[in-house]
């Protein structure tokens, strides 16, 4: 608002703009406060399970801190206007997640599975390696609009990436999904979370420069625009790639969050409705058609429409030729021995879905030892990162890192929703990680920097604009012509 | 581990957890920037010495006015049916209300104005709105581009306003109410 009233000495009402202000304590505050809350499950697990407080709690306290702390630090130094929500909301989910998996750790069953190794260290190495690169970002990345220059590499990378997994001797098929790349002496990647945050970068680019192709060449039919057939060539050529990993690498997941992420993109740039419908029955089409000749496929669905048949077969030994999943009733037993408050942290009984307790299924080891009051809190928490990200991109001044953050934090969204979808039995499970909470290294550290990103647009956002206003005095006054 | 010490603590993290959630979402609330609107002084402090005094020495920028008559604009209130507020109710600043106390109010672009116009039909300097001996209110255009209009009519002199006749200047409408 440029005008105002603007006398101090009479009674009137007076309209300024708020300067904005760093808030950067509040985000310490609730730092903080992001901290001690997982310090505090950590020790209500020992109290749990051993009767005492866990020996571990200084040394788990103080290094959750520390990463936060430095998280923090990076933060009021790099990028002092940033959001102040995002970086706490992303520290307490992050060591919510640690306190369930270092929980799972202590469970004499999986301990006695024969490739059990203890993943709470792991991740927490994992974090700080994640919050390493938070930092970089913010560093290396003074302004986001930089990213715009490599657009066309961009694609090029993350079609690299996505097909890494394919190469053979490389790729690692693990459990029937191929997302996998196993690097000699250091573990297995997933390169599939990387090429997420490098394709919102190519989308946005190449959106920002062809929206208003895509958006004003158009016909009207039934209400909806219709886009002209060679508009079409884009989507399409997503929609093939996305087919492509559905097919060679089996995985619904990855292969659902590139084509929602880029229609979503295609929606806020074109603000043609149109496009979702053509989004939803394209993807519809495609997961139908591919899940009539894949197997893999064919038996996530199976377990989707009937859990506990699957189980039962799953337990009855039955081999013919399909792979039948009993996890998925699991969760949902899970889910409902946790009932509205949960069994309390350390007393359910979780680690009976083996390995995937603290990866894939880490959702239904929350919803048993806090029930559903403890997973809707989880879930308004990923919704408020997904608002904060929609608000940086609502408040961001130029149209590449508007569209760079709602593809994030769209993509984001849709990964907590196929996930999470997945494990409650909405839709057929996919082999996609739970951002910031479920064991694994290329999730944790990928998705930290896509928190970096996220940051580094809401600080060119929110900080005061440079230039103030040219006065109004100085112009002339328009005429009013009869 | 006694089983209430661990119900209290189970129903204790779940209320830490959502007090969180209520910190973060009222964290978000505060953070709702834009515009503010403040009301400006109030009722009680604006006794009518106070506002005789500000009559008298007027604030340094307004003295490039003609000062305004004194004295009679504070018995003008008493009268029945005498406004007590100005209201814009077109334009920009629709909804701005303006409380009058017998000063003189000034109408422009300039940034010394009283109501500062955002409206690029007005003049810097467009005109003001003052009480006269009797506690009647004039309007008086100050040599406007385009002109100052009391209902229909382009002002050429000062003009008793009556209440609720629209006063319009550009794209924007005022007009005075009780």
């Amino acid at each position: 608002m440029s005008s105002s009233t603007n006398t101090p000495t009479h009674h009137t009402s007076t309209i300024g703009s708020i300067g904005t202000p760093s808030r950067r304590n509040t985000e310490l505050a609730l730092l903080v406060f992001a901290v001690l809350i997982p310090v505090f499950a950590y020790a209500n697990v020992g109290l749990a399970i051993d009767g005492t407080v866990p020996a571990g709690l200084l040394s788990y306290g103080l290094g959750l801190g520390l990463i936060a702390g430095v998280g923090h630090l990076g933060v009021r130094k790099f990028a002092p206007y940033a959001d102040p929500l995002l970086l706490p909301l992303a520290t307490l989910l992050n060591g919510l997640g640690l306190v369930m998996i270092w929980r799972l750790d202590q469970s004499k069953l999986l301990q006695s599975l024969p490739n059990f190794a203890q993943a709470a260290p792991r991740q927490l190495m994992y974090t700080a390696l994640g919050i390493g690169l938070f930092v970089a970002v913010l560093i290396f990345l003074k302004d986001h609009r930089v990213l715009q220059r490599y657009t066309y590499i961009s694609m090029f990378a993350a079609l690299v990436l996505l097909l890494l997994p394919l190469v053979p001797g490389l790729g690692a098929n693990i459990y029937g999904a191929k997302i996998w790349i196993s690097i000699p002496g250091l573990g297995t990647l997933q390169p599939g979370e990387f090429a997420k945050i490098i394709l919102a970068v190519f989308f946005a680019g190449y959106l920002m420069v062809k929206r208003d192709a895509l958006a004003l060449a158009s016909r009207r039919f039934m209400g909806l625009y219709l886009p002209r057939g060679r508009d079409l060539g884009p989507i399409l050529v997503v929609w093939f790639v996305s087919i492509l990993i559905l097919v060679f690498e089996t995985d619904l997941g990855t292969s659902l969050l590139f084509f929602g992420m880029f229609v979503i993109m295609l929606y806020v740039a074109t603000e043609r409705t149109s496009w979702i419908v053509f989004g939803l029955l394209m993807s519809a089409a495609g997961a139908v058609g591919v899940a009539s000749f894949e197997p893999h496929i064919q038996t996530r669905v199976q377990a989707w429409l009937n859990p506990l048949h699957e189980y039962k077969l799953s337990q009855a030994g039955t081999h013919d030729g399909i792979l039948h999943s009993e996890q998925a009733m699991q969760a949902l037993w899970a889910f409902g021995s946790g009932g509205t408050l949960g069994t309390g942290w350390g007393q359910g009984h979780s680690e009976l879905i083996r390995f995937a307790a603290n990866s894939d299924f880490i959702l239904a080891s929350f919803g048993e030892e806090l029930g559903l009051a403890g997973i809707m809190a989880i879930l308004v928490i990923y919704g408020l990162i997904a608002e904060r990200g929609i608000r940086t991109a609502l408040a961001a001044r130029d149209p590449f890192g508007k569209l760079l953050a709602v593809g994030l934090s769209g993509g984001f969204a849709l990964q907590v929703f196929v996930v999470a979808g997945g494990v409650m039995g909405l839709i057929p499970l996919t082999g996609m990680t739970m951002p910031f909470v479920a064991y694994g290294g290329s999730s944790v550290i990928a998705n930290w920097a896509l928190m970096g990103i996220l940051i580094r647009i809401s600080d060119t956002a929110r900080r005061p604009a440079p230039a103030p206003a040219p006065s109004p005095d100085a112009e002339m006054t328009q005429v009013v012509r009869p | 581990m006694s089983e209430l010490t661990l119900t209290v603590m189970r129903l204790g993290f779940l209320a830490v957890l959502w007090l969180f959630v209520i910190v973060a979402v009222q964290v978000i609330r505060s953070d709702l920037f834009g515009t503010r609107v403040t009301q400006r002084g109030s009722r009680r402090d604006a006794s009518r010495p106070q506002q005789a005094a500000r009559q008298t020495t007027p604030p340094p920028q307004r003295q490039q006015q003609a000062a305004p008559p004194s004295g009679g604009g504070g018995g003008g209130r008493q009268r029945r049916g005498a406004p007590t507020k100005l209201v814009v109710s077109e334009g920009t600043l629709t909804g701005t209300t303006v409380a009058l106390q017998g000063q003189t109010i000034t109408l422009g672009r300039a940034h010394d104005s009283t109501i500062v116009l955002d409206d690029d039909y007005a003049s810097s300097r467009h005109a003001r709105i003052y009480p006269d001996r009797d506690g009647q209110w004039i309007v008086e255009d100050l040599g406007s581009t385009n002109g100052t209009y009391l209902d229909r009519s382009r002002l050429t002199t000062p003009t008793p306003v009556p209440l609720g006749a629209p006063i319009r200047i550009g794209k924007t409408v005022i007009e005075l109410r009780k």
